[in-house]
Protein backbone atom coordinates (compact mmCIF):
# COMPACT_ATOMS: atom_id res chain seq x y z
CA UNK A 1 0.00 0.00 0.00
CA UNK A 2 1.49 3.32 -1.07
CA UNK A 3 0.37 6.62 0.35
CA UNK A 4 -0.67 9.41 -2.05
CA UNK A 5 2.16 11.71 -3.12
CA UNK A 6 2.45 15.42 -2.38
CA UNK A 7 4.81 17.98 -3.89
CA UNK A 8 6.31 20.62 -1.68
CA UNK A 9 5.99 24.30 -2.49
CA UNK A 10 8.41 27.11 -1.97
CA UNK A 11 7.83 30.52 -0.42
CA UNK A 12 5.89 32.60 -2.92
CA UNK A 13 7.89 35.24 -4.80
CA UNK A 14 7.92 38.46 -2.87
CA UNK A 15 6.26 36.91 0.15
CA UNK A 16 8.51 37.56 3.10
CA UNK A 17 8.90 34.73 5.58
CA UNK A 18 7.72 36.99 8.35
CA UNK A 19 4.61 38.81 9.35
CA UNK A 20 3.95 41.48 6.82
CA UNK A 21 1.00 43.26 5.37
CA UNK A 22 -2.07 41.07 5.69
CA UNK A 23 -1.96 38.70 2.77
CA UNK A 24 -4.84 39.00 0.37
CA UNK A 25 -5.22 36.02 -1.82
CA UNK A 26 -7.79 35.30 -4.41
CA UNK A 27 -9.72 32.07 -4.60
CA UNK A 28 -7.49 29.32 -5.88
CA UNK A 29 -8.06 26.59 -8.38
CA UNK A 30 -9.61 28.86 -10.99
CA UNK A 31 -12.39 29.74 -8.65
CA UNK A 32 -13.31 33.28 -9.67
CA UNK A 33 -14.08 34.79 -6.35
CA UNK A 34 -12.58 37.13 -3.87
CA UNK A 35 -12.99 36.96 -0.15
CA UNK A 36 -12.32 39.64 2.31
CA UNK A 37 -13.06 40.57 5.84
CA UNK A 38 -15.88 42.99 6.38
CA UNK A 39 -14.26 46.29 7.27
CA UNK A 40 -15.39 48.54 10.05
CA UNK A 41 -16.64 52.11 9.56
CA UNK A 42 -14.25 53.93 7.21
CA UNK A 43 -12.05 50.87 7.30
CA UNK A 44 -10.43 52.56 10.30
CA UNK A 45 -9.01 49.88 12.51
CA UNK A 46 -6.15 49.74 14.91
CA UNK A 47 -3.59 47.02 14.29
CA UNK A 48 -5.23 44.41 16.46
CA UNK A 49 -4.35 40.73 16.48
CA UNK A 50 -6.46 37.80 17.69
CA UNK A 51 -4.10 37.53 20.65
CA UNK A 52 -3.62 41.19 21.46
CA UNK A 53 -4.37 41.44 25.19
CA UNK A 54 -6.94 44.06 26.14
CA UNK A 55 -7.17 45.57 29.63
CA UNK A 56 -9.71 48.13 30.82
CA UNK A 57 -8.09 51.20 32.33
CA UNK A 58 -10.82 51.41 34.96
CA UNK A 59 -13.12 48.69 36.33
CA UNK A 60 -16.18 50.90 35.88
CA UNK A 61 -17.40 51.80 32.40
CA UNK A 62 -18.18 55.52 32.04
CA UNK A 63 -21.87 56.46 31.64
CA UNK A 64 -21.12 57.50 28.07
CA UNK A 65 -20.15 53.96 27.07
CA UNK A 66 -22.49 52.10 24.71
CA UNK A 67 -23.85 48.77 25.98
CA UNK A 68 -21.35 46.88 23.79
CA UNK A 69 -18.47 49.03 25.02
CA UNK A 70 -19.57 48.59 28.64
CA UNK A 71 -19.79 44.82 28.20
CA UNK A 72 -16.28 44.76 26.75
CA UNK A 73 -14.91 46.96 29.53
CA UNK A 74 -16.41 44.68 32.18
CA UNK A 75 -14.89 41.63 30.52
CA UNK A 76 -11.47 43.22 30.42
CA UNK A 77 -11.02 43.97 34.12
CA UNK A 78 -8.14 41.50 33.78
CA UNK A 79 -6.15 41.12 30.54
CA UNK A 80 -8.08 39.19 27.91
CA UNK A 81 -7.23 38.37 24.31
CA UNK A 82 -9.31 39.78 21.48
CA UNK A 83 -10.24 36.19 20.57
CA UNK A 84 -11.67 35.64 24.06
CA UNK A 85 -13.53 38.95 23.93
CA UNK A 86 -15.01 37.86 20.60
CA UNK A 87 -16.02 34.50 22.07
CA UNK A 88 -17.63 35.92 25.22
CA UNK A 89 -19.45 38.71 23.39
CA UNK A 90 -20.44 36.38 20.51
CA UNK A 91 -19.26 39.00 18.05
CA UNK A 92 -17.08 38.44 14.98
CA UNK A 93 -13.43 39.34 15.31
CA UNK A 94 -13.65 42.30 12.93
CA UNK A 95 -16.57 43.78 14.87
CA UNK A 96 -14.62 43.44 18.11
CA UNK A 97 -11.60 45.18 16.57
CA UNK A 98 -13.84 48.14 15.70
CA UNK A 99 -15.14 48.29 19.28
CA UNK A 100 -11.61 48.11 20.62
CA UNK A 101 -10.41 50.81 18.26
CA UNK A 102 -13.12 53.12 19.66
CA UNK A 103 -12.13 52.28 23.21
CA UNK A 104 -8.46 52.81 22.46
CA UNK A 105 -9.25 56.22 21.00
CA UNK A 106 -11.28 57.08 24.10
CA UNK A 107 -8.35 55.83 26.22
CA UNK A 108 -10.63 53.42 28.06
CA UNK A 109 -8.55 50.34 27.34
CA UNK A 110 -4.94 49.42 26.90
CA UNK A 111 -3.79 47.00 24.20
CA UNK A 112 -0.76 44.76 24.77
CA UNK A 113 0.64 43.58 21.45
CA UNK A 114 1.52 39.94 20.87
CA UNK A 115 5.01 38.72 20.22
CA UNK A 116 5.04 37.75 16.56
CA UNK A 117 7.31 35.42 14.68
CA UNK A 118 10.24 37.21 13.17
CA UNK A 119 12.69 36.19 10.51
CA UNK A 120 15.07 35.46 13.34
CA UNK A 121 12.99 34.20 16.26
CA UNK A 122 13.86 35.09 19.80
CA UNK A 123 15.44 32.01 21.35
CA UNK A 124 14.72 32.98 24.95
CA UNK A 125 11.04 33.38 24.09
CA UNK A 126 10.98 29.88 22.57
CA UNK A 127 12.73 28.51 25.64
CA UNK A 128 10.19 30.16 27.94
CA UNK A 129 7.34 28.54 25.98
CA UNK A 130 9.07 25.15 26.21
CA UNK A 131 9.44 25.48 29.98
CA UNK A 132 5.80 26.44 30.27
CA UNK A 133 4.69 23.44 28.21
CA UNK A 134 6.84 21.07 30.22
CA UNK A 135 4.87 22.06 33.32
CA UNK A 136 1.55 20.99 31.78
CA UNK B 1 -26.81 39.31 21.86
CA UNK B 2 -28.49 41.69 24.27
CA UNK B 3 -25.92 44.01 25.74
CA UNK B 4 -28.33 45.94 27.92
CA UNK B 5 -28.61 43.57 30.82
CA UNK B 6 -25.39 44.46 32.58
CA UNK B 7 -24.61 41.11 34.16
CA UNK B 8 -25.73 38.84 31.39
CA UNK B 9 -22.43 38.55 29.57
CA UNK B 10 -20.52 35.56 30.88
CA UNK B 11 -16.82 36.16 31.23
CA UNK B 12 -13.95 33.99 32.33
CA UNK B 13 -14.31 32.26 35.68
CA UNK B 14 -12.36 34.03 38.41
CA UNK B 15 -9.73 31.28 38.40
CA UNK B 16 -9.34 31.67 34.64
CA UNK B 17 -8.51 35.36 34.73
CA UNK B 18 -5.04 36.25 33.57
CA UNK B 19 -2.87 38.14 36.06
CA UNK B 20 -2.43 41.85 35.46
CA UNK B 21 1.23 41.14 34.80
CA UNK B 22 0.30 39.34 31.53
CA UNK B 23 2.20 41.45 29.01
CA UNK B 24 2.01 39.56 25.76
CA UNK B 25 0.76 36.50 23.99
CA UNK B 26 2.01 34.16 21.31
CA UNK B 27 -0.02 31.82 19.12
CA UNK B 28 0.27 28.46 17.44
CA UNK B 29 -2.18 27.25 14.81
CA UNK B 30 -3.34 23.64 14.45
CA UNK B 31 -4.48 22.77 10.95
CA UNK B 32 -5.85 19.63 9.33
CA UNK B 33 -8.88 18.16 7.66
CA UNK B 34 -12.31 17.61 9.14
CA UNK B 35 -12.37 15.09 11.97
CA UNK B 36 -8.61 14.79 12.27
CA UNK B 37 -8.61 15.83 15.94
CA UNK B 38 -7.93 19.58 16.01
CA UNK B 39 -10.67 20.38 18.52
CA UNK B 40 -9.63 17.41 20.62
CA UNK B 41 -6.03 18.59 20.67
CA UNK B 42 -6.94 22.16 21.64
CA UNK B 43 -9.15 20.81 24.42
CA UNK B 44 -6.61 18.37 25.76
CA UNK B 45 -3.89 20.95 26.37
CA UNK B 46 -5.91 24.08 27.09
CA UNK B 47 -6.14 25.36 30.66
CA UNK B 48 -9.46 27.03 29.92
CA UNK B 49 -12.55 25.44 28.46
CA UNK B 50 -12.00 25.90 24.71
CA UNK B 51 -13.80 28.89 23.22
CA UNK B 52 -14.86 29.78 19.71
CA UNK B 53 -14.21 33.00 17.88
CA UNK B 54 -15.55 33.74 14.46
CA UNK B 55 -15.05 36.03 11.53
CA UNK B 56 -17.47 37.11 8.84
CA UNK B 57 -16.19 37.18 5.32
CA UNK B 58 -17.99 38.20 2.21
CA UNK B 59 -17.63 36.44 -1.03
CA UNK B 60 -18.12 38.37 -4.24
CA UNK B 61 -17.90 37.29 -7.81
CA UNK B 62 -15.09 39.04 -9.70
CA UNK B 63 -15.43 37.21 -12.96
CA UNK B 64 -16.53 40.30 -14.84
CA UNK B 65 -15.92 43.93 -14.03
CA UNK B 66 -19.38 45.16 -14.85
CA UNK B 67 -20.95 43.67 -11.78
CA UNK B 68 -18.21 44.81 -9.45
CA UNK B 69 -19.85 46.25 -6.37
CA UNK B 70 -23.26 45.12 -7.40
CA UNK B 71 -22.62 41.42 -7.34
CA UNK B 72 -24.67 39.61 -4.75
CA UNK B 73 -22.40 39.02 -1.82
CA UNK B 74 -22.64 35.98 0.39
CA UNK B 75 -21.48 36.30 3.95
CA UNK B 76 -19.51 33.34 5.20
CA UNK B 77 -18.81 32.80 8.85
CA UNK B 78 -15.57 31.10 9.70
CA UNK B 79 -15.28 29.79 13.24
CA UNK B 80 -12.12 28.98 15.10
CA UNK B 81 -11.72 26.91 18.28
CA UNK B 82 -9.05 28.05 20.63
CA UNK B 83 -7.52 27.32 23.99
CA UNK B 84 -4.99 28.96 26.27
CA UNK B 85 -1.96 28.02 28.30
CA UNK B 86 -0.30 30.35 30.80
CA UNK B 87 3.42 30.17 30.20
CA UNK B 88 4.63 32.64 32.82
CA UNK B 89 3.02 35.52 34.69
CA UNK B 90 3.95 37.69 31.71
CA UNK B 91 3.44 35.36 28.76
CA UNK B 92 0.37 33.48 27.46
CA UNK B 93 0.15 30.91 24.66
CA UNK B 94 -2.98 30.60 22.52
CA UNK B 95 -3.72 27.58 20.34
CA UNK B 96 -6.08 27.93 17.43
CA UNK B 97 -7.78 25.02 15.71
CA UNK B 98 -8.97 25.73 12.20
CA UNK B 99 -12.17 24.01 11.10
CA UNK B 100 -13.97 24.22 7.80
CA UNK B 101 -12.64 24.97 4.37
CA UNK B 102 -8.97 25.75 4.29
CA UNK B 103 -9.18 28.47 1.69
CA UNK B 104 -10.84 30.60 4.34
CA UNK B 105 -8.15 30.14 6.96
CA UNK B 106 -5.61 32.08 4.98
CA UNK B 107 -7.98 34.94 4.37
CA UNK B 108 -8.44 35.48 8.06
CA UNK B 109 -5.96 38.30 8.34
CA UNK B 110 -3.75 37.86 11.31
CA UNK B 111 -4.39 34.19 11.96
CA UNK B 112 -1.17 32.88 10.47
CA UNK B 113 0.64 36.18 10.37
CA UNK B 114 2.70 36.32 13.48
CA UNK B 115 1.98 32.74 14.60
CA UNK B 116 5.12 31.11 16.00
CA UNK B 117 4.38 28.07 13.86
CA UNK B 118 1.79 25.46 12.98
CA UNK B 119 0.99 21.83 13.65
CA UNK B 120 -0.37 19.95 10.65
CA UNK B 121 -2.49 17.09 11.98
CA UNK B 122 -2.84 14.27 9.49
CA UNK B 123 -4.95 11.16 9.34
CA UNK B 124 -3.33 8.45 7.20
CA UNK B 125 -6.75 7.37 5.95
CA UNK B 126 -7.03 10.71 4.19
CA UNK B 127 -3.50 11.95 3.81
CA UNK B 128 -4.25 14.07 0.75
CA UNK B 129 -6.63 16.41 2.58
CA UNK B 130 -3.63 18.02 4.26
CA UNK B 131 -1.59 18.53 1.08
CA UNK B 132 -3.01 21.91 0.17
CA UNK B 133 -2.64 23.42 3.61
CA UNK B 134 0.99 22.29 3.84
CA UNK B 135 1.68 23.97 0.52
CA UNK B 136 0.09 27.18 1.71
CA UNK B 137 2.15 27.18 4.87
CA UNK B 138 5.28 26.66 2.78
CA UNK B 139 4.33 29.51 0.47
CA UNK B 140 3.94 31.81 3.43
CA UNK B 141 7.05 30.66 5.20
CA UNK B 142 5.12 29.50 8.28
CA UNK B 143 7.21 26.77 9.94
CA UNK B 144 5.30 23.59 10.76
CA UNK B 145 5.65 20.07 12.08
CA UNK B 146 3.50 17.11 11.05
CA UNK B 147 1.64 15.08 13.68
CA UNK B 148 0.04 11.81 12.65
CA UNK B 149 -3.06 11.24 14.74
CA UNK B 150 -3.17 7.47 15.11
CA UNK B 151 -6.68 6.27 14.59
CA UNK B 152 -7.02 2.54 15.20
CA UNK B 153 -8.20 1.60 11.71
CA UNK B 154 -5.82 3.93 9.88
CA UNK B 155 -3.08 2.53 7.65
CA UNK B 156 0.32 2.59 9.34
CA UNK B 157 3.11 3.71 7.10
CA UNK B 158 6.72 3.79 8.20
CA UNK B 159 7.60 7.42 9.01
CA UNK B 160 10.20 7.39 6.23
CA UNK B 161 7.49 6.49 3.68
CA UNK B 162 5.28 9.24 5.06
CA UNK B 163 8.12 11.73 4.76
CA UNK B 164 8.56 10.77 1.13
CA UNK B 165 4.83 10.88 0.44
CA UNK B 166 4.50 14.27 2.10
CA UNK B 167 7.66 15.49 0.34
CA UNK B 168 9.06 16.88 3.56
CA UNK B 169 12.71 17.76 4.01
CA UNK B 170 14.68 15.74 6.57
CA UNK B 171 14.61 18.59 9.06
CA UNK B 172 10.83 18.83 9.40
CA UNK B 173 9.71 16.62 12.30
CA UNK B 174 6.98 14.02 11.83
CA UNK B 175 5.59 12.50 15.01
CA UNK B 176 2.79 10.15 15.93
CA UNK B 177 0.29 11.19 18.56
CA UNK B 178 -2.99 10.47 20.23
CA UNK B 179 -4.38 13.94 20.73
CA UNK B 180 -6.95 12.72 23.23
CA UNK B 181 -4.07 12.49 25.69
CA UNK B 182 -2.75 15.72 27.11
CA UNK B 183 0.80 14.42 27.35
CA UNK B 184 0.77 13.36 23.71
CA UNK B 185 -0.59 16.71 22.55
CA UNK B 186 1.93 18.50 24.72
CA UNK B 187 4.72 16.44 23.14
CA UNK B 188 3.57 17.53 19.69
CA UNK B 189 3.76 21.17 20.77
CA UNK B 190 7.19 20.54 22.30
CA UNK B 191 8.32 19.04 18.98
CA UNK B 192 7.20 22.21 17.23
CA UNK B 193 8.98 24.41 19.78
CA UNK B 194 12.22 22.42 19.50
CA UNK B 195 11.99 22.70 15.72
CA UNK B 196 11.47 26.47 15.93
CA UNK B 197 14.39 26.64 18.34
CA UNK B 198 16.61 24.77 15.90
CA UNK B 199 15.55 27.19 13.16
CA UNK B 200 16.45 30.08 15.44
CA UNK B 201 19.86 28.52 16.03
CA UNK B 202 20.60 28.05 12.34
CA UNK B 203 18.84 31.28 11.41
CA UNK B 204 17.02 29.72 8.51
CA UNK B 205 13.67 28.51 7.43
CA UNK B 206 14.88 26.24 4.65
N1 LIG C 1 -8.85 6.95 18.13
C1 LIG C 1 -8.64 8.26 18.15
N2 LIG C 1 -9.71 9.09 18.02
C2 LIG C 1 -9.50 10.42 18.04
C3 LIG C 1 -8.20 10.96 18.18
N3 LIG C 1 -8.29 12.29 18.13
C4 LIG C 1 -9.57 12.60 17.95
N4 LIG C 1 -10.33 11.48 17.91
C5 LIG C 1 -11.77 11.43 17.72
O1 LIG C 1 -12.06 11.86 16.41
C6 LIG C 1 -13.23 12.67 16.37
C7 LIG C 1 -12.99 14.00 15.67
O2 LIG C 1 -12.11 14.80 16.44
P1 LIG C 1 -12.20 16.40 16.44
O3 LIG C 1 -11.20 16.87 17.43
O4 LIG C 1 -13.59 16.87 16.61
O5 LIG C 1 -11.72 16.75 14.97
P2 LIG C 1 -11.63 18.16 14.23
O6 LIG C 1 -12.70 18.17 13.20
O7 LIG C 1 -10.27 18.15 13.59
O8 LIG C 1 -11.76 19.26 15.23
C8 LIG C 1 -13.67 12.82 17.83
O9 LIG C 1 -14.72 11.93 18.04
C9 LIG C 1 -12.45 12.44 18.62
O10 LIG C 1 -12.79 11.85 19.85
C10 LIG C 1 -7.11 10.04 18.34
O11 LIG C 1 -5.96 10.42 18.49
N5 LIG C 1 -7.39 8.71 18.32
MG1 LIG D 1 -13.25 20.76 15.27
Amino acid sequence: MTPPQRQRRTPAQGTPAQPAAPARKEGEGGNPERLYVVAGPDGERADIDLVTLIVARSPDPPPSATPEQAALLRLCVAPLSVAEVSAYLSLPFSVVTVLITELLTAELVQARSPIVRKALPDRSLLEAVMHGLQRL
Amino acid sequence: MDFNGSDTIPGPRAEDQLPHTAQSAVKIVIVGGFGVGKTTMVGSVSEIKPLTTEETMTQAGIGVDDNYGSASKTATTVAMDFGRIRITDELVLYLFGTPGQERFWFLWNGLFEGALGAVVLVDTRRLEVSFDVMGRLEERGVPFVVAVNSFPDAPRYPLADLRTALDLSEMIPIVECDVRRRASSRDVLMTLMRFLHSLAMTGSLA
